[in-house]
């Protein structure tokens, strides 16, 4: 594959254009079709019933009653569940978790489905719900960490250590000069993507299709396939916009597949829709975490010793541990290094990935506790940074396929004018008496890529066709990878036909992580690669080419030609070459996926550098952010209006992350007191008066052939904790658990 | 949602006939009884639409310097009339801080006066809650009550009234002008609602098919015009109901305050009059000190009613800056960010 792109030189022009989004017409217009807006002939509507109780069993639900009522077609209990191949415990994979699809009467969180109405209209269906009226056998619950037993669990995330370090830490700590001794407490997250999770499924004999937002369409084929004892290629999925996902639909969720059941009870096509406050259950959320920080540092300011210790809830019945760990072990350099986790069982739904799991939380505590330490050492917080700036990574030792986390750091600084800031905090007064502050964070996300394949195709007109499986939730796919397939096949957009976003097409892969432009795109990159090496072949081998025995001097492709790269007078177009070839088309397959040597040789991280100035009344504790300088360095830049984009809504979340997002438990109950928007608070307008991103030049030639790195969730990291740490700066308080509403600040 | 009948009522008349009947109820903007409705908080039978009801989507600027309020105009259009915003900017700018843009333009007056209670459990169907069953216990109380009243609540229900617009029309003496099947009768907007006590399933004194046909504010509401604010602290900057809020007016003569009003939101089940600040402050400057001892009184008989102890000192705080705010402020033109403490949008502007 590198030996046939080093031989033939592709000249695009479509990446690093600040297109905008290709499908962008479609979706302020209404023309384009999300999930929910199918309506296959002779559908019916499917309501989930939801528990609401967090711990027990469902011991009555009066069928009867909901199936009496007008338009009420059935009612899918434990009873006449369609039976399925695997048990929904059974975990096939590490990427199988725990579902509740009506398996048994047994409840394990609030809002887990316990029944599925099915009518000829919503309204019947939501009343057939209502009248189900079930009756419980509650059991005592734990949705806090004082509630407890806490434990030791085997792995955290998807596989990672829960113990990991290097040097003696209680030894750097003994002898450092200044330490912090902190706790920094976040709390749980739910899903709220505008587009709630919905699916319309219909069977067709023993095919199924579907068209349900997802952000990993194979793992759902197969999860699905597991789940329904039939072939993943009898499963078509049509997911081609979402309305968010942010990790919230990368793994199918249970109200999707009881959606298919509903389908297959009833045999008719079937639509299910989650209300906006059943999104807080029993699709995934953020758990919530409490990180016990010790960092020690010497005379100079040097770090001495980091120990993170980390205390986080998952759900009774399964295992993700929010691995908060992560920033730790990649941002500064120490000597003694220790990373550790504790678990505790709360009876809430699983917690999974939502955007930037681990690394969000983990940053808030860490950049806090930086802070700390650099104001115990009287030292600049930037100054303090810069002082203990990795040049391998901390936790490996490995180099960094690329870093230009300083650049971030002084273009940030300069663009914020950090300069003129007062050490001390409690120095800045504003002309209304606010008190101001401004604070730094480190952003950091790892450069994953999982595995993709792709397909490409030049025509006998001179066209292109690239097609590969992946996902648009928004973030731009459809256009930044479709820039990289006319780049690859050499030409314009609109000569490129581009197809993504269903189940037919070539896997991409998960769109999670970070890693889908970088995972796609390769793929994308070797497909196009190929076709144009196919088609040079078929040119050098043609005596009455212009081309014929270019060989090993090779050929570059440009605007739909081929040339001699040794005397680029001599080229032809594709049409030409495959008319007279007698060939329709010429096809190009390629896979994206890391490159193993490099994974096992350097670390590679994206990196950037958040600086926040807040505001804070001084008597009635209201917190402003009023201005958000980012400088995000994450490799190759596609389309710099998508990726801008990523960071502006990743800082955004960043300050939900600080001020507002909080979903809360009845410590009592189990049940969320605040599941709805109007309650569960997100920033709105008004919240972010100024925000900006500078994308700096970074060039990787390592992580993979484009240089790609992931941007799509580095921008909640770091800002966060830049908005704590610039709290501090304006009150002199460390409120240190998340979020910082304004009874905190009450001083 | 059960099934419902629904009645599109041609005058007042017949909406009172059918409103009496059993399981009716009103449907202004809609905005807060639909979404009940889809949670299954109220079961209607019957829907009598009250929007084609003739001449109740009027302002009307009466002789005496006071103004009647349609019960249909929305609240965008009565924060919005240049004449009621210069007149009464302190309810203009209650109005503006609540909801958003278009729940506004939907959302009647009549309707922000009548609307329920946010209180998280009065809006969760499997909780206990005597304001939706009698007699079925509060399940607030001992839970997550960060946001819960601090005054006049009782061990029956500790949850507040949401509506920012009733606070400064409670503190300029709004009265009600209800037509109901025993007539016409006007009642003080204070009056009008019920604290908990035993009964907290009795929000307001309308009985059953009464309606709401406008509401006045009396001339001497006016003469507040030049010294009137209404500020507002929220969890976040807009589209958040108030932690607690504040109506403050004043009359200043030289360097005396000749009269006072105080009506605090976010604190009780009803906005709440604070009398006895208002009579402290008679006569005296308008002062740092004097705002403080007013406070103090406004919040005498403040009690936690859970974890939210923090609201009294709050709510003592906000007095004072509504007080400051009011003495300087000329507030006949609304900002940007409508009862924010503080005005972002001004500054980045300037
Ligand atoms: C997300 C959200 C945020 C909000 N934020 C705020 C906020 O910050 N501040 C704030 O003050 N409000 C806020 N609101 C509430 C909003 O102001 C009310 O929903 C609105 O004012 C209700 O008016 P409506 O005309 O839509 O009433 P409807 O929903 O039609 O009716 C509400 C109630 O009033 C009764 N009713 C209506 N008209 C009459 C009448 N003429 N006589 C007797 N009874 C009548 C109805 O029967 C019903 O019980 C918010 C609402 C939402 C949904
Ligand atoms: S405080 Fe009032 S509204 Fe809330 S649950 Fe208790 S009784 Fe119901």
């Amino acid at each position: 594959m590198n030996i046939m792109n080093t031989a033939h030189v592709r000249h695009g022009s479509n990446i690093g254009q600040n297109l905008t989004r290709r499908e962008g017409a479609l979706k302020v217009t209404g023309a384009a079709r999300y999930a929910a807006d199918h309506h296959p002939a002779g559908m019916l509507y499917a309501v989930l019933a939801v528990s609401a109780v967090a711990r027990g069993r469902v011991t009555a639900l009066d069928v009867a009653a909901a199936k009496a009522h007008p338009g009420v077609v059935d009612v899918m209990t434990p009873q006449n569940a369609p039976k399925l191949a695997h048990h929904p415990d059974e975990k096939t994979n590490p990427f199988a978790f725990r579902l509740d699809i009506l398996q048994d009467a047994q409840v394990r969180y609030a809002n887990q489905p316990i029944a599925v109405v099915i009518g000829e209209s919503l309204e019947a269906a939501t009343e057939g719900a209502v009248l189900l009226a079930p009756a419980y056998q509650a059991e005592d619950v734990v949705v806090r960490f004082e509630d407890g037993e806490h434990f030791v669990p085997a792995a955290v995330g998807v596989g990672a250590p829960a113990e990991e370090g290097h040097g003696d830490v209680e030894a750097g700590l003994r002898n450092a000069a200044q330490r912090v001794d902190v706790t920094y407490d976040t709390p749980a997250h739910y899903h709220n993507a505008l587009e709630p999770h919905a699916i319309v499924a219909e069977w067709q004999g023993e095919r199924l299709i579907i068209d349900t937002p997802s952000q990993g369409m194979a793992i759902a084929q197969g999860r699905l396939a597991g789940l329904f004892g039939i072939a993943p290629e009898d499963i078509y999925i049509r997911s081609p916009y979402l309305g968010g996902g942010f990790g919230g639909k990368g793994l199918i969720a249970g109200p999707q597949v009881l959606g298919i059941m509903a389908a297959k009870l009833v045999g008719k096509p079937v639509k299910l829709v989650m209300r906006r406050e059943q999104l807080y259950g029993p699709i995934g959320h953020r758990g919530v975490t409490r990180q016990h920080m010790r960092l020690g540092a010497d005379t100079e300011g040097g770090l001495t010793a980091i120990d993170h210790h980390i205390l986080t809830a998952t759900s009774r019945f399964d295992d993700f541990f929010e691995p908060s760990a992560g920033v730790t072990h990649t941002l500064y350099a120490t000597p003694a290094l220790l990373t550790r986790y504790e678990g505790m069982r709360f009876d809430t739904g699983t917690p999974l990935f939502v955007r930037a799991p681990g690394e969000a939380s983990g940053s808030v505590a860490l950049e806090g506790a930086i802070d700390e330490l650099a104001e115990a050492c009287g030292m600049d917080p930037l100054a303090f940074r810069l002082k203990n700036y990795a040049e391998t990574e901390p936790l490996t030792g490995k180099p960094f396929t690329s870093k230009a986390l300083r650049a971030c750091y002084a273009q940030g600084a300069a663009r914020f004018g950090w300069a003129k800031r007062p050490l001390a905090a409690r120095m800045m007064t504003d002309a209304q008496g606010l008190l101001t502050g401004w604070g730094v964070g480190t952003a950091t996300f790892p450069a994953h890529m999982f595995q993709a394949s792709a397909r490409a195709e030049i025509r006998s007109d001179g066209s292109g066709v690239v097609e590969i499986g992946a996902h648009d939730m928004g973030q731009g796919a459809w256009t930044a990878l479709a820039q990289i397939a006319a780049d690859g096949l050499s030409l314009d957009m609109d000569k490129l036909t581009f197809r993504i976003g269903t189940s037919d097409l070539p896997d991409a892969g998960i769109a999670g992580g970070s890693a889908h432009t970088a995972t796609a795109g390769s793929a994308i990159h070797n497909a196009t690669g190929a076709a144009i090496a196919a088609l040079a072949d078929i040119a050098m081998r043609d005596e009455t080419s212009p081309l014929f025995g270019a060989g090993n001097a090779g050929v570059v492709s440009r605007d739909g030609h081929l040339y001699r790269r040794d005397d680029e007078s001599r080229g032809e177009s594709y049409a030409t070459i495959l008319s007279r070839a007698g060939l329709d088309s010429v096809e190009g397959r390629g896979e994206g996926a890391a490159d193993q040597a490099v994974t096992e040789n350097y670390a590679g991280h994206a990196h950037g550098a958040v600086f926040a100035e807040v505001k804070v009344d001084p008597e009635l504790g209201q917190v402003r952010v009023t201005r958000l300088v980012g400088a995000f360095a994450a490799g190759r830049v596609i389309n710099p209006r998508m990726v801008e984009s990523q960071y502006l809504g990743g800082m955004i979340w960043g300050v939900s992350f600080a001020l507002h997002e909080e979903a809360i438990m009845d410590r009592r109950t189990g049940r969320p007191v605040n599941g709805n928007l109007a309650d569960y608070h997100v920033p709105v307008n008004a919240d972010i008066p100024s925000v900006e991103a500078i994308l700096i030049d970074e060039q990787d030639s390592l992580i993979n052939a484009l240089g790609i790195k992931g941007v799509g969730e580095i921008g909640i990291t770091g800002t966060a904790g830049a908005i704590v740490n610039a709290i501090w700066h304006a009150t002199g308080i460390r409120v240190r658990s998340m979020p910082v509403t304004l009874d905190k600040l009450l001083f | 949602m059960n099934q419902f009948e629904y009645e599109l009522a041609p005058n007042v008349e017949n909406a009172v006939a059918s409103g009496r009947s059993n399981g009716a109820v009103f449907l202004a903007g809609g905005t807060n009884l639909i979404d009940l409705m889809k949670g299954n908080l109220v079961r209607p039978t019957r829907l009598v639409d009250i929007n084609r009801l003739p001449g109740l989507d009027r302002i009307e600027f009466l002789p005496d310097g006071g103004v009647r309020i349609g019960a249909l105009v929305r609240n965008s259009d009565l924060a919005h009339d240049p004449k009621f915003a210069r007149d009464f900017p302190a309810v203009a700018e209650a109005l503006l801080s609540g909801a958003s843009p278009q729940l506004r333009n939907a959302a009647t007056v009549a309707g922000n006066v009548m609307q329920r209670t946010r209180c998280p459990y009065f809006y969760d169907a499997a909780s206990a809650c005597n304001k939706r069953e009698p007699g079925a216990g509060c399940e607030a109380r001992g839970g997550h009550s960060r946001l819960q009243a601090i005054l006049g609540w009782s061990a029956h229900c500790i949850a507040t009234h949401p509506s920012d617009f009733s606070v400064p029309l409670v503190a300029f003496d709004a009265v009600v002008e209800i037509d109901g099947p025993q007539g016409r009768r006007d009642v003080a907007l204070e009056d009008f609602y019920l604290l908990p006590g035993n009964t907290p399933e009795r929000e307001t004194i309308l009985a059953p098919g009464e309606l709401i046909v406008a509401i006045r504010l009396p001339a001497q509401a006016a003469l507040f015009a030049g010294h009137a604010r209404y500020l507002k602290i929220r969890d976040r900057t807009s589209y958040a109901f108030a932690v607690v809020s504040a109506a403050a007016g004043l009359r200043i003569e030289g360097d005396r305050i000749v009269e006072a009003r105080l009506a605090l939101g976010g604190v009780a089940l009803k906005p709440w009059r604070a009398r006895a600040a208002e009579a402290c402050l008679m006569g005296r400057r308008a002062g740092r000190e004097e705002f403080a001892e007013a406070s103090m009184l406004a919040l005498q008989e403040a009690r936690p009613s859970g974890e939210n102890e923090f609201k009294i000192e709050l709510a003592r705080r906000l007095v004072v800056r509504a007080f400051e705010r009011t003495a300087i402020d000329n507030t006949a033109r609304l900002s940007p960010l409508p009862a924010s403490i503080v005005n972002l949008t001004e500054e980045i502007q300037r």
